[in-house]
């Protein structure tokens, strides 16, 4: 039995190397998921039947527990995941990061009683749980700020300083309940719990909506690295495999996030974004007007281009507009005009999200152009659209270096011809700037919902 | 010299968890931007393998511990979630790069 199980321990862990691998290539990427989810099964299974040590009992109620557990996590999770408009991905995502980590946060509150006074084993257990807590408290806030429901970010004073004092204190009581454990009584586990969760809160509120996909890329390789200790606890090879992977590609990834936006991580988790100074300045900066475009002369205007190049922003998702968006393109394109879709590595809310949107509605891959390859383009387009972005083609990260997101790659829009921007309001963009863009002589603005303002556009158009 | 005695204890682990994470930076190497989104959610359905401690857990604990087998039941749940919805979304999000 114990040979069975090991067996199918392996094929757990070599599986999530091999699908991991595989989702790293577009043509292969969706096997390479479901060889993950397949190894993860065998793992699940064999755990349950074929697992045995002398603490096991085993008993009907158990099995019972263990299925029941099972199913309700898997209808909640199948049917949230099927469910989700593609949009609000990235917060589902924080989210079952976070359950990961609540579930490696209670093995450790249960473990720690039967482990008191084993310090190599309590180590494993209290580092498994304070990790695991702090992915869980990071991940809800995570989600709350991507879906909206606490958009400005929290800044205590002295924030920084204040979340090392936290940590610190957590790092030290964590050490001490390790060696303490016998004279300590249980519960002090929980009082670690609680300062872990307050460390988790006080991590990521004061970190800006537009660097939660960072923040949970981070969050993401903490969970794995909770898993990891658990493996250590257990010596469960899967457990080990599976954490140290996600541990080490979850941080890999993190980095690479960051070097797409040209932003250091230690900018993202103690810099202030879109607060302080820089904003200040960026508003007494000499604006001049804002023109608005007809739709009807817009209609005009793209019905004789002979080339247009379409920048779709997370604004776009919200309205739901990439269908009409994918028909605007198919008409113009019956026209004789060339249209391409200038895709910024961080469009919408997390790096290829914006990809996954549009080829959703249709869009062809091809036509789907990344930033270094449009941007030569520009001074031969016609007319830029512009639709629901906004600081991904913001010239201040070029010109303005007190500008909150100086140094960031932007779509080099201002070259082209003509400059269109559909927008609902002048509002500023997710990281809370102006942006001059709107103010230059070829731009015209083009207000409205972008999936109104747009079918309106197509009719118009249709009518030429 | 107990820090040796540890190494030699232990070197067998020290090889698997210094292999394993250069198997983790090999994995990701290269990957296309595009993709960074999917592979998060990918490696997120992974290190929910998690569960696997939580069942562990239901199965050592006494039949008596009433409170025991509540928390490992509710982390049972939580680790599924992980599981089952990280896997179900990170397959939507690639059958949308699937069709050309």
């Amino acid at each position: 039995m114990k040979g069975l199980l090991e067996i199918c321990y392996l094929i757990g862990s070599v599986t999530f190397i091999i699908g991991l691998k595989m989702m790293g290539n577009a043509k292969t990427a969706r096997k390479g998921n479901l060889i993950g989810a397949f190894g993860m099964t065998i793992a699940i299974l064999g755990t349950i039947f074929l697992f045995r040590t002398e603490d096991t009992t085993v008993n009907t109620l158990k099995f019972v527990l263990i299925f029941g557990a099972i199913g309700i996590g898997s209808a909640i999770g199948w049917l949230t995941a099927k469910k989700v408009e593609m949009t609000k991905m990235p917060e589902l995502v924080s989210m079952f990061n976070g359950m990961g980590g609540a579930c490696a946060a209670l093995i450790g509150l249960t473990e720690y009683e039967h482990n008191r006074g084993n310090i190599a084993e309590l180590s494993f257990i209290v580092a498994g749980m304070v990790i695991g807590t702090i992915s869980f408290s990071g991940s809800i806030i995570a989600y709350l700020k991507l879906s909206g429901k606490m958009d400005k970010p929290v800044r205590l004073p002295n924030y920084n300083s204040l979340n090392n004092i936290v940590l610190l204190l957590v790092v030290i009581a964590s050490v001490y309940v390790v060696l303490q454990s016998l004279v300590l009584p249980v519960f002090v586990i929980w009082l670690l719990f609680v300062v872990a969760i307050i460390y988790g809160i006080l991590f990521t509120v004061p970190i800006g909506g537009a660097d939660m996909p960072v923040v949970i890329s981070l969050l993401n390789s903490f969970t794995g690295l909770a898993a990891a200790f658990g493996g250590f606890l257990y010596d469960n090879k899967p457990m080990l495999t599976g954490g140290i992977l996600v541990g080490s590609a979850g941080t890999l990834l993190t980095l690479a996030m960051c070097k797409a936006m040209n932003r250091p991580l230690s900018n993202v988790i103690f810099g202030a974004f879109g607060g302080g100074s820089g904003a200040a300045a960026g508003e007494s900066t000499e604006k001049g007007t804002v023109k608005d475009i007809q739709v009807s002369d817009l209609a005009v205007l793209l019905n004789y281009s002979k080339k247009v190049v379409i920048v779709p922003g997370y604004g776009l998702a919200v309205a739901q507009a990439q269908h009409v968006i994918h028909e605007l393109e198919k008409l113009l394109e019956e026209r004789g005009v060339e249209v391409k879709y200038a895709i910024h590595p961080v469009a919408g809310r997390m790096p290829g999200h914006m990809n996954v949107l549009l080829a959703e509605s249709n869009v062809e891959y091809e036509k789907l152009v990344e930033m270094e390859d449009i941007n030569p383009e520009f001074p031969q387009t016609d007319v830029v659209l512009v639709v629901g972005a906004n600081d991904v083609v913001n010239p201040a990260a070029k010109t303005d270096p007190s500008s909150p997101i100086y140094g960031m790659p932007i779509l080099d829009v201002e070259n082209a011809k003509n400059i269109i921007i559909n927008k609902r309001s002048m509002n500023a963009g997710y990281a809370g700037i102006d942006n001059l863009l709107f103010y230059n002589t070829k731009t015209s603005m083009f207000f409205g919902d972008a999936k109104k303002a747009l079918t309106e556009l197509v009719s118009e158009i249709k009518q030429l | 010299m107990e820090i040796f005695d540890f190494f030699v204890q232990n070197r067998e682990m020290i090889y698997f968890i210094i292999l394993a994470i250069f198997v983790g930076i090999e994995v990701i190497g290269g990957v296309p931007t595009v993709l960074h989104t999917p592979l998060m959610s990918g490696a997120n359905a992974i290190h929910g393998v998690v569960i696997v401690g939580a069942i562990i857990v239901m199965l050592d604990t006494d039949p008596a511990n009433i409170f025991g087998l509540i928390l490992g039941f509710l982390a049972v749940i939580l680790g599924t979630l992980n599981v089952v919805g990280g896997f179900v979304v990170t397959d939507r999000m690639l059958e949308m790069f699937k069709k050309k």
